[in-house]
């Protein structure tokens, strides 16, 4: 019988012929991606298990985001515990202030089509975009990859989304995953793989792709899939040999269930304060008065959306008595995006532009708010008390919308 | 009898013909500007405290957010979002996330001759321009936002005599340092410093401001310069015109004279925990280092960031030290990305933020942690200043700091450029 | 057959990890120091309420949202023996397990549970509330051996020969 995606690159890993969704299987894992927020769990559990070495220190990857620049007095004590573990272990693979871990993980190209990657992050789904098998973990069972190499993971069921046609303006792939999540609910995809394919999906660049694979987990989802084709090797400078291309789902492959979308009926979506699945139209949201708006994350701080954002702003000033955060997700990102002129015009527009890392997204600093005070973001949270009090209100949206939105001084979307 | 500039420019607010040191007079303040410091207590103090709230001139007001920015805290929102509130309501000039207080008022008020209360203690920067900048508390800030007016008792006025030019490599700040080195925390308490000679005279508006925004780290209520052609130059540029061009008579009156041979200045440091702790830069040379930061009021224009990324180009930030490079103003920053710097930044791994008082505030943004050291080209280094208690903060200038940078510990630019 | 007791406090749906552990607190040094904070988006008083053998009764997808390992181990350092919800989100799951935090999923038991009153729950059986018996599913075997080895870190000591 034919094989989903997930089924696909599991069964490849493990050198099965086959495998089933609910079949308990050990995977080898390809790469770990561990993170500074929570680097000195990782560093504790690791030793309480008694291990005494890293099965293979080529294969992890430590990344400083959460915490760049430092906001807390404690905080630089986790730059200092993963240095350490670094240098005891043999790590060679550590960045410090180069931006956001799931930017850095395929744009430094430590991610392939058809690898199987685990991170102590939810996010860590976004590496779907490339056609790897990629899903968040706790600490404790990071501690064990680190010194086995494996970890068990029941085979997921898959949900198949296509989206065919051609997106309107003005709607981006951000639009497309809220939608998405607003009709499975947040935890519509719990357990199961998200495959999408489709006509829209191939005409959408890789960085797109990663906002969609990125969300995946607000639905509650396992993984996130894309078939990598030529965009994906010109993006991990590879040839695709034959294993990544054959990461499409069978014809006779067994699926949960199809959701399909005309990208021609899409339109710019906001998730409401304060889920990520209360999904509405910007245009009945329009009017709404707003105090803050923040461009970036891993979600949407790649160039195409800083250059959405700049588009909207070209000439404009952001509304007075508003703040523009923006936070590039890269340092590479943020230097393409000086080159071309983006930042200069989103800075004339008066945005604060600040160093790549997670920034406001995790709601340490960054553009924390106070009572009454509502934000419109391009990351992918919007729960309770995320980014300052809990009588604080997140809205979710594209960068185009976020963008519109900075310059009027309420909701809006681009016309 | 002779005036210095100083006591013109408090003569001329008090609408007096004269004034002398140890005089107290009623004034007419030119302008207030207060940062998201202390303003949320100012708007707490007039909605509770004043009879009959009232602003003299809201046109004399400029309300600036540069110390937690972005936001840090719900607490820090709550404090911002009270005085745009109140901004907003009486229609005061409003700047959030533009630049550090002291880099917009000279970029856009300050005008030779004009008497200038800051709530923030570099206020005394604004001598550049030859007016007369001070910095002041909540409540005279407030006093000052009701009534337009404030006391003054006239300081006495210490004469700086600089003469001949900076040797290659040494710059306004190792100048500063060396003096507030030699007179003491407290040398000019209460006292003006006022610098002239042909060193002084030669000076750009930039290294003007250097010495000026350091002159409270000796005590000093103000600091000054004459007004001559290149600060009519600076605000010209600009739109504006000068209140008063003044400079120091003849036979004006000084509570004491010191000389400064510009060509023997050499690179130094400030020493943990005391701003006056200076030292020959060599004397610390090797301390490693966790933290390096070029920005602030004192060191953050085009200037000293031409000189950082000088020295970055075709090198890399030492792998554990971390970076901050923060441009005083949103024009500073414009600047620099036209000039190609911020690329040079970011190529280098440097860590580059928005423009606010960052590291300097040490409050919310590159704090730094237990033990740790830092070489900043901030205003101070008070223990505890940066981040933790235990923490060390070096004052130096901006070659001092990007020099230490790359090498990871601290290091001159010369002794960079000869390995 | 493990049997226990418990009083029960009500949670609604959707209870994500950053209202379980707001992000500002994740640089503090122990799950003791965090403890105090757990759930203050939501319900500020509640951490210093909750008393060792307490039960938390809640709806669906409990635990959505962030990997922060920090929300069971939380959620169990302020005494709490298990979690009864109508679905859990996944990662939630796993590091519960991990952690030796019980976890249950029962359908029916939220749409009639009173905050404030006692519950028993048998183990891969049932909970008993009001005299009336709510079925509850076995655990999969490996997740069994996880826990019957007292938590993974105790798993993965067992592996290295320690203990």
């Amino acid at each position: 019988m034919g094989q989903t995606v997930i089924e696909k690159i599991i069964a490849h890993n493990i050198g099965a012929a086959q495998v089933n969704p609910g079949d308990i299987v050990t995977v080898n894992v390809d790469r770990v991606m561990i993170h500074d927020i929570f680097m000195p769990f990782v560093a504790d559990k690791f030793a309480e298990m008694g291990f005494q070495k890293l099965w293979d220190p080529d294969k992890v990857v430590l990344i400083y985001d959460h915490l760049v620049p430092a906001s807390q007095l404690d905080d630089t004590r986790h730059f200092r515990v993963g240095d350490a573990f670094a240098a005891t272990y043999g790590m060679t693979h550590v960045h410090r202030s180069d931006g956001i871990c799931h930017q850095l993980m395929t744009e430094a190209g430590y991610v392939k089509p058809g690898d199987v990657v685990f991170g102590t992050d939810s996010h860590t789904t976004t590496y779907g975009c490339v056609g790897a098998f990629s899903s968040g973990i706790g600490y404790t069972e990071m501690a064990s990859i680190l010194g086995t190499g494996t970890m068990w993971i029941k085979v997921p069921e898959t949900i198949k989304v296509v989206i065919d046609g051609v997106l309107p303006t003005g709607v981006m792939s951000k639009d497309i995953i809220l939608r998405l999540i607003g009709d499975l609910g947040a935890d519509g995809a719990t357990y199961r793989a998200l495959e999408f394919s489709g006509s829209a999906v191939a005409a959408m660049s890789v960085a797109s792709r990663m906002t969609i694979a990125n969300m995946a987990i607000e639905a509650g989802a396992k993984c996130a899939l894309f078939t990598p084709d030529e965009k994906t090797a010109e993006y991990c400078e590879i040839t695709l040999d034959d294993f990544p291309r054959s990461l499409y789902g069978d014809g006779d492959a067994s699926y949960l269930n199809t959701v399909t979308y005309q990208a021609e009926d899409l339109v710019p979506v906001m998730a409401c304060p304060s889920q990520v699945d209360k999904i509405r139209n910007v245009s009945d949201l329009a009017g709404t008065v707003i105090d803050q708006v923040f461009i970036g994350s891993c979600t949407n701080g790649r160039l195409e959306d800083l250059q959405a954002a700049a588009k909207v702003l070209a000439g404009k000033k952001v509304a007075p008595f508003v703040k523009l955060i923006v936070t590039p997700a890269s340092r590479k990102i943020y230097q393409e995006a000086v080159a071309c002129g983006a930042i200069k015009t989103l800075v004339e527009a008066g945005a604060m532009v600040t160093h790549p890392g997670c920034g406001l997204c995790c709601g340490r600093t960054g553009g924390i708010l106070s009572d009454g005070e509502r934000v419109v973001a391009t990351n992918n949270r919007n729960f309770l008390g995320r980014m300052g009090t809990s009588k604080v209100e997140i809205y979710l949206a594209s960068p185009a919308t976020a963008a519109a939105s900075a310059a009027a001084g309420k909701i809006t979307g681009i016309y | 009898m002779g005036m210095t500039i100083a006591e013109k420019i408090i003569a001329l607010a008090a609408g007096v013909p004269e004034v002398k040191p140890g005089d107290i007079h009623t004034v007419n303040l030119d302008r207030m500007m207060t940062n998201d410091g202390t303003t949320h207590l100012t708007v707490d103090m007039y909605y509770n405290k004043i009879k009959n709230p009232h602003i003299a001139d809201t046109k004399k007001m400029v309300f600036i957010v540069d110390h937690n920015v972005p936001s840090d805290s719900p607490k820090t929102a709550a404090s911002q979002k009270k005085m745009r509130d109140f901004a907003k309501a009486h229609k005061i000039d409003f700047w959030e996330g533009q630049g550090v207080c002291h880099q917009i008022m000279m970029e856009h008020y300050v005008c030779p001759g004009e008497l200038i209360f800051g709530a923030d203690s570099h206020t005394c920067t604004y001598g550049a321009l030859g007016a007369f900048g001070t910095g002041v508390g909540c409540t005279d800030l407030l006093y000052g936002m009701v009534t337009g007016t404030s006391w003054v008792l006239v300081p006495e006025t210490v004469k700086f005599s600089l003469t001949g030019q900076l040797p290659e490599g040494v710059y306004p700040r190792d100048l500063m340092l060396t003096i507030i080195g030699e007179i003491g925390a407290n040398g000019c308490n209460y006292q003006v410093m006022e610098f002239c000679g042909d060193g002084a005279e030669a000076m750009s508006i930039n290294d003007r401001m250097v010495l000026c925004n350091l002159a409270v780290e000796a005590g000093a209520k103000s600091a000054v310069f004459a007004a001559d052609e290149k600060a009519l130059e600076y605000i010209r540029a600009r739109g504006r015109e000068p209140k008063a061009m003044f400079a120091s008579d003849g036979d004006a009156v000084y509570a004491r004279e010191y000389t400064f041979d510009l060509a023997k200045i050499q690179p130094v440091a400030a020493r943990p925990d005391f701003v006056d702790d200076v030292v020959p830069a060599k004397e610390v040379c090797g301390v490693r280092i966790d933290e390096a930061f070029l920005g602030s009021c004192n060191n953050g224009r085009i200037d000293e960031l031409r000189v950082g990324a000088a020295l970055l180009k075709g090198r890399k930030v030492a792998g554990h030290v971390r970076f901050l490079v923060v441009p005083a103003s949103q024009a500073v920053y414009l600047q620099a990305l036209e000039e190609g710097l911020i690329t040079t930044f970011m190529e280098s791994g440097a860590i580059v933020m928005n423009p606010n008082c960052s590291v300097c505030w040490g409050s919310c943004q590159g704090v730094i942690g237990e033990n740790e050291v830092l070489i900043s080209t901030g205003t101070r280094n008070f223990k505890g200043r940066a981040g933790h208690p235990s923490s060390k903060v070096y004052l130096g200038s901006a070659a001092t700091v990007t020099a230490s940078a790359i090498k990871g510990e601290i290091c001159t630019a010369d002794m960079l450029c000869c390995n | 057959m493990e049997q226990f007791t418990g009083k029960v406090w009500v949670l609604g749906d959707d209870i994500d990890t950053d209202i379980i552990i707001p992000t500002e607190y994740l640089a503090l040094k122990t799950i003791d120091d965090m403890k105090q904070y757990g759930f203050s988006p939501l319900r500020p008083e509640l951490a210093a309420q909750i008393q060792e053998g307490d039960i938390i009764v809640a709806g669906k997808n409990f635990g959505c949202g962030s990997s922060r390992e920090q929300a069971p181990e939380i959620i169990k350092a302020l005494g709490i023996q298990c979690v009864i919800a109508r679905s859990f989100a996944r990662i939630f799951f796993r590091n519960s397990i991990n952690n030796g935090l019980l976890l249950i999923e029962q359908p029916d038991l939220y749409d009639v549970m009173k905050e404030g009153e006692a519950i028993t729950v048998t183990v891969n059986q049932d909970i008993d509330y009001q005299g009336k018996q709510y079925p509850i599913a076995s655990l999969p075997d490996n997740l069994v051996e996880i826990i019957q080895a007292g938590g993974l870190v105790k798993a993965m000591r067992k592996l290295n020969g320690l203990d």
